[in-house]
């Protein structure tokens, strides 16, 4: 099946030679990371994450959505998702790609990376997480690929892969609950240290992916010739405006916790993002864009006549996804570090080498959707007119 | 004797396979250097390594000038620590630090004037209960039978989930090649690379020569004790029990292994 994404339109090419460009540059300033060394980027010794660490964050969640398509097909019986599950399950693909050369490229040592299996620590999470996130890629890429083989050869898909697919729902969870893990379980990162981490996760990654989604689908159906179906998209939408509202809530939990009981050690880290610490204010207008676009999306997708309308709904999924990447790609790592366990206030801002590599990376993950993607709508088109 | 063409293909075919499939099995960028036994220097004289049961170190505050840096530069002059000159790149394994920075719970404005100025030495606090050996995913980062928590620059893989997970900001990367920026070599210690997390080893390449650690030695004011915790007449432990001491985040249960005398 993989020749079909040898033929496309114009605008296709056009837009896999941009990909490969954006690729290609950001691999010129791998190889100068490579060269330098991670100093190269604007981590510290304070903030010793940044970028790179925070897309892996995020992209866990949009993996992970794709179990908000498999579940109520295949455990509920929703039909209306059976045209899209496999859309789901390659856009899984995609972004754990992603997730795995962001971490490769945030690595000191990239050649030892093979040490993580030469001596495998069970009680390191980011090992466990290097185990589950693998694992998670094959099941999407096979399931994936066999059901559109099958849908093409019109046969039903064959018994063995629903168990594999039965496995992929607590498999989904796993793989973001685990990269909460890294995070929750480490004394004095107070930001961190707390038990709703995962569940945040959670219900972040399940507004942001089918968010994601519903775009796709928009643009599908105006480029692709490839319709959804009403019902899917806007089942969707509904699974995003509750995932979202959720995600909120969870926020506020911590907020209120936070600030009710004043602890300086709980509050300081949330000063930090929205109001700023000490005149460092670096991340306070990403923090309230991210706020007010999510409470916007909110509005838009609760009331039903903005739901239903296509144009206002992907402006809604933009918000949603927008909203999710500033709040987890960007707050949540970074603002661990600030203050430091020496309470020093060390901002971080990402240097354009970090930019360039960070662009490159989305662009393979993209270049890897994109070709996915065409493979499976030629399927479809191949069905409609033989 | 003559091969056909078929013979001699398959031949050819099956030696080629036996000497690709070597690399393949275990590519030359995942080979550990080995490092033969005899180099480690406990293996050298055995007989003279300073051994305990658990290391630990109790500084006493009171006796520590604030401008002296005796300690550091020792520290960082065995050890090779570079010296970038920007705190951004920094790599440091003793340091100073205010009384506040160093013990944020114990700190609020009437501590009285002589704690609030104090300059503590802070370091790797060899914690008893690690959280950096815990989360390290290729156990680069390891504790002895002694309590030493060590590093093992040849495995790090430079993830700094390690600096994450240390809440006492002990741990510093090499962001960049360091050599060009050691002052001078000490060739009893190993220089590092880049894109490796590095922190203070309690001198355990000078403990197994039979010497103590040289921070401890350069101290004039004879402000650090070295000794063994489990030891209950050794020096640390006789000076512990007279003098009220404290454990930076003591709350966190990582059972840090530096006392401090204030």
């Amino acid at each position: 099946m993989l020749e079909k994404s040898l033929k496309g339109s114009r605008g296709y090419w056009i837009w896999i030679i941009f990909l490969l460009i954006v690729a290609a540059i950001g691999f010129f300033f791998y190889l100068r990371q490579l060269d330098y060394g991670l100093g190269i980027t604007g981590m510290s010794r304070d903030v010793s994450w940044g970028l790179y660490i925070a897309q892996f964050t995020f992209l866990v969640g949009i993996a992970a959505s794709a179990v908000m398509l498999v579940l109520p097909y295949y455990l509920h019986d929703y039909k209306a998702f059976g045209k899209i599950t496999v859309l789901g399950e390659f856009l899984a693909v995609a972004a754990v790609i992603m997730c795995v050369l962001f971490v490769f490229v945030d690595l000191g040592q990239p050649s030892r990376v093979m040490n993580v299996l030469l001596h495998p620590s069970p009680t390191s999470i980011l090992f466990w997480d290097m185990i589950v996130l693998s694992g998670y890629l094959l099941i999407n890429i096979f399931t994936g690929w066999i059901i559109l083989t099958c849908n093409r050869k019109e046969i039903p898909p064959p018994g063995w892969v629903k168990p594999l697919i039965y496995l992929s729902i607590p498999w989904a969870i796993s793989i973001h609950t685990v990269t909460a893990f890294i995070y929750a379980g480490l004394p004095g990162r107070s930001f961190w240290l707390t038990a709703i981490m995962a569940p945040r996760f959670l219900a972040s990654a399940f507004a942001s992916g089918p968010a994601l989604l519903i775009i796709f689908c928009l643009i599908l159906k105006r480029y692709g010739h490839f319709d959804a179906g009403v019902k899917a998209i806007q089942s969707l939408s509904k699974i995003v405006a509750y995932a979202l509202a959720a995600s909120i809530f969870f926020v506020l939990v911590e907020l209120f916790t936070a600030f009710y009981s004043q602890i300086p050690e709980h509050t300081q880290h949330f000063l930090y993002l929205f109001t700023g610490l000490e005149g460092h204010t670096k991340l306070v207008s990403w923090m309230w864009t991210s706020a007010v676009l999510a409470f916007a999306a909110l509005g838009m997708l609760i009331i039903p006549s903005i739901r239903r309308n296509d144009g206002w709904l992907a402006v809604a999924c933009v918000f949603v996804f927008v909203s999710l990447w500033i709040e987890k790609g960007l707050g949540l790592v970074v603002t661990g570090f600030i203050p430091s366990p020496l309470e020093a206030i060390t901002e971080y801002v990402p240097t354009g080498t970090e930019i360039a590599i960070t662009l490159g990376v989305w662009a393979i993950g993209f270049m890897i959707l994109t070709i996915l993607y065409k493979i499976f709508i030629a399927v479809h088109d191949e069905k409609e007119s033989p | 004797m003559t091969t056909n063409r078929r013979e001699f293909l398959k031949i050819a075919g099956v030696s080629t396979l036996s000497l690709i499939a070597p690399a393949i099995v275990c590519p030359a960028w995942a080979k550990e250097k080995i490092i033969p036994v005899s180099n480690f220097p406990e293996a050298l004289s055995p007989s003279k390594a300073l051994t305990a049961k658990r290391w630990a170190m109790a500084i006493d505050a009171s006796k520590c000038p604030a401008d002296c840096v005796d300690c550091i530069a020792a520290c960082h002059a065995t050890h090779n620590v570079p010296n970038f000159g920007n705190p951004k790149d920094e790599v440091k394994w003793i340091w100073k630090e205010k009384f506040a920075a160093a013990f944020p719970n114990e700190s609020h404005s009437y501590l009285g004037k002589s704690l609030q100025q104090l300059q503590l030495p802070v370091l790797c606090n060899q914690c008893a209960n690690p959280p950096c050996v815990r989360v390290c995913p290729t156990k680069a980062t390891f504790q002895r039978q002694d309590g030493i928590v060590m590093m093992d620059y040849h495995r790090c893989i430079g993830c700094r989930l390690c600096m994450a997970a240390c809440p006492y900001g002990a741990r510093s990367m090499n962001y960049r090649d360091p050599r060009p920026f050691i002052a001078r070599i000490n060739p009893d210690y190993p220089t590092r690379t880049k894109g490796v997390v590095e922190k203070c080893n309690f001198c355990q390449e000078r403990l197994a020569k039979g010497l103590g650690p040289a921070c401890v030695l350069a101290c004039k004011e004879k402000a650090l004790v070295f000794g063994d915790m489990e030891n209950p007449q050794s020096e640390i432990r006789l000076l512990l029990e007279k003098r009220f001491n404290l454990l930076r985040r003591a709350s966190l249960g990582t059972k840090p292994q530096i006392y401090y005398i204030v």
